[in-house]
């Protein structure tokens, strides 16, 4: 199955904002997506449950997985927004708002 | 249970100044679960319980849509929640083992909730989301009316057995009339926030719950009544007036000497421009319902906003004041068994040092960039030691002014100590007659030992402000004390220094002192404090 290792860029982890984002992101994707942390078991990307109970913290090393269609675009996608610091990037849109 | 719709007279505490008349809209209140049903189709109990967590996953985005800011970060948060694929499969395969679609989905999310529980801090928090959206797709289901705060779509009169601050942060003052609540005393949170809003409310007013939704009631907040069964067409067409002007005039006693009467703010919005300035801008309410800190950037502009509305008046800003009775998720502070007690105020500094350091910076940045006169000061100071150390860390940011706020008697009794180390004090009546008295401020019960005329409170301000005279160095009185037009005078003539109140008690505050000369305060000071009583006291100042 195609997978890809990031490390997590937002400075509370995968958390709050961050963890609302990546399921956001998760969910609007045409195929399913898992996200596992170390050797734990792999978790549906789409539950914000399930990410959140995961306790992913900044610079923490996580593995997407996804399978079929366009898989690789969706893993690039979501890698790359897991690596950027959303909590950042969250102060300008609550300026702009 | 028998609804008041009579013409009936109901009484408690007044603790917010005002007359409004209205229809009553009550707090929801979680729906009672019926006994498990056996389930004939299982297939249509299925499809009900999607469609409750769909309709709740709607309105909840809906309600997103219309909102901004922290309120809206949390609605959105909470329409994640119902939508998670996960509890949608834990309550289909209950449903699939048998239960009711209500059954079904308590189990579920009580499941999710009791994980998150373990998890701790912050997922702990999430824990009482679940519930909240449990008991409202619970009610969906059960076609029971919502819990949380009402949404009729017209003004009302709030009736609750208590608020919470999260509840408060989530109220509309522009939809809330008044407020009427069973519990909470004359310092309750209720009782602050009704205050700060200029809204009446009346605690403590047993049987409150029976009004029925729809009932017009008058509440007069002066007097501590709700008097139930007016017409419709009696009730006042919207709020009473509460933008109160400020008088234009600093505060004075009649012979000129200076008191400076300053107000106690939350946020932009309760400043009046022509204010003497601001004795207390409370920086919770920046804090309150947020998954994560503000950033220092979004801090600094929400403290700028306020520093430009008072050019070159005094602003003192508190650091952030909480705890687990003010639980802020981010700070992820564990339950307390006495939060009242427990890590509150400067405290969570020790095991959270960012989170102040962040503060303090964000406030010297936002008070270079002004003309407003920026004092600092920290919450829950007990020693000389944690004033030094607060003092340190203000001054290394560049903050000239730093005090701190009285509010444990260990502080009061050692004040001159802690003025070695300080620019200012400012006394937060409340906390410190709670602790004084060993009365909790919640609890109504206990308002008479709560009353800020208690002598052995007026004792330990009057040490206070004898202390700030030996060094020449400012005392205020930043508590609900302060907004009392007959007490003032006598904290005046104990030697305080200031008098921080909301706005709306400003008013009143001023006249009294305009009609008092400094040595008619003094003699009233030391009548009150040779009383016994708080009603003894009272008649010693009259």
């Amino acid at each position: 199955m195609p997978e890809r290792t990031v490390t997590v860029g937002s400075r509370s982890g995968l958390h709050a904002r961050s963890a609302k984002l990546f399921v956001r992101a998760a969910s609007a994707q045409p195929v399913p997506v898992r996200l596992r942390v170390g050797d734990r078991p792999a978790v549906d990307a789409r539950s914000i449950l399930a990410v959140l109970t995961q306790r992913v913290k900044q610079g923490t090393e996580v593995t997407l997985e996804a399978d079929g269609e366009g898989a690789e675009q969706v893993l690039a996608a979501l890698a790359e927004l897991l690596g950027r610091d959303l909590d950042e990037e969250g102060e300008g849109a609550r300026a702009d708002g | 249970m028998g609804e008041v719709t009579a013409r009936t007279l109901l009484s408690g505490l007044g603790v917010s100044a005002g007359a409004a008349s209205g229809p009553v809209a009550r707090m929801g209140r979680p729906p009672a679960l019926p006994g498990a049903r056996v389930v004939a189709d299982a297939e249509a109990e299925a499809a009900a319980a999607r469609s409750a967590l769909a309709a709740l996953t709607e309105d909840l985005e809906d309600r997103a849509a219309r909102t901004s800011g922290a309120a809206r970060e949390i609605l959105e948060a909470l329409a994640m929640i119902a939508a998670d694929p996960l509890l949608a499969e834990a309550v289909a395969a209950r449903v699939a083992g048998g239960a009711d679609a209500p059954h079904a989905v308590t189990a579920a999310f009580d499941e999710q909730a009791g994980l998150l529980r373990e998890g701790g801090g912050y997922l702990a928090e999430r824990a009482a989301d679940l519930e909240d959206l449990r008991d409202r797709a619970v009610a969906w289901l059960l076609g029971a009316p919502m819990p949380g705060l009402p949404a009729p779509g017209h003004p009302f009169v709030l009736v609750a057995d208590d608020l919470a601050p999260a509840d408060t942060a989530m109220l509309d003052p522009a939809d809330v009339l008044a407020v009427v609540t069973v519990r909470g005393g004359p310092t309750s949170h209720t009782a602050i926030l009704a205050r700060a809003l200029g809204i009446p409310a009346v605690v403590g007013v047993a049987g409150a719950l029976e009004l029925a939704d729809g009932v017009v009631v008058a509440v007069d907040g002066d007097l501590g009544t709700v008097r139930a069964g007016g017409s419709a067409a009696t009730a006042s067409a919207g709020r009473p007036q509460t933008r109160v002007a400020v008088p234009a005039t600093p505060g004075r006693t009649a012979d000129g000497h200076p008191v400076e009467l300053l107000l106690n703010i939350g946020s932009a919005k309760d400043v009046r421009p022509e204010a003497e300035g601001v004795g207390l801008f409370r920086t919770e309410f920046l804090f309150l319902g947020r998954r994560s800190a503000p950033s220092p950037a979004e801090q600094r502009a929400a403290y700028a906003e306020v520093l430009d509305l008072l050019p070159g008046r005094k602003v003192v800003i508190r650091t952030l004041d909480a705890g687990a009775d003010k639980p802020l998720p981010f700070l992820g502070l564990p339950p307390e068994e006495n939060p009242a007690l427990g890590i509150r105020g400067l405290r969570t500094a020790a095991g959270l040092p960012q989170v102040l350091d962040d503060q303090l910076a964000a406030i010297a940045q936002a008070a270079a960039a002004t003309t407003a006169d920026v004092w600092v000061m920290a919450p829950m100071v007990a020693t000389p030691a944690e004033a030094a150390s607060f003092a340190a860390r203000a001054r290394h940011h560049g903050l000239a002014k730093v005090g701190v706020m009285i509010e444990i008697p260990a502080a009061a009794l050692r004040a001159h100590r802690i003025l070695r180390h300080v620019d200012f004090l400012s006394i937060g009546t409340n906390d410190l007659g709670q602790y004084t008295m060993a009365a909790d401020r919640q609890d109504g019960r206990l308002s008479d030992l709560l009353d800020p005329w208690q002598p052995a409170l007026l004792d330990l301000i009057g040490h206070c402000a004898d202390a700030g005279r030996t060094v020449g160095r400012p005392v205020g009185v930043c508590g609900e004390a302060a907004a009392d037009p007959r007490l003032a005078p006598v904290l005046v003539g104990l030697g305080i220094s200031s008098l921080s109140m909301a706005a709306t008690a400003v008013p009143a505050v001023h006249a009294a002192l305009a009609e008092r000369t400094l040595d008619q305060c003094a003699r009233a000071a030391a009548r009150v404090l040779d009383a016994d009583d708080p009603s003894a006291a009272r008649e010693a100042a009259p």
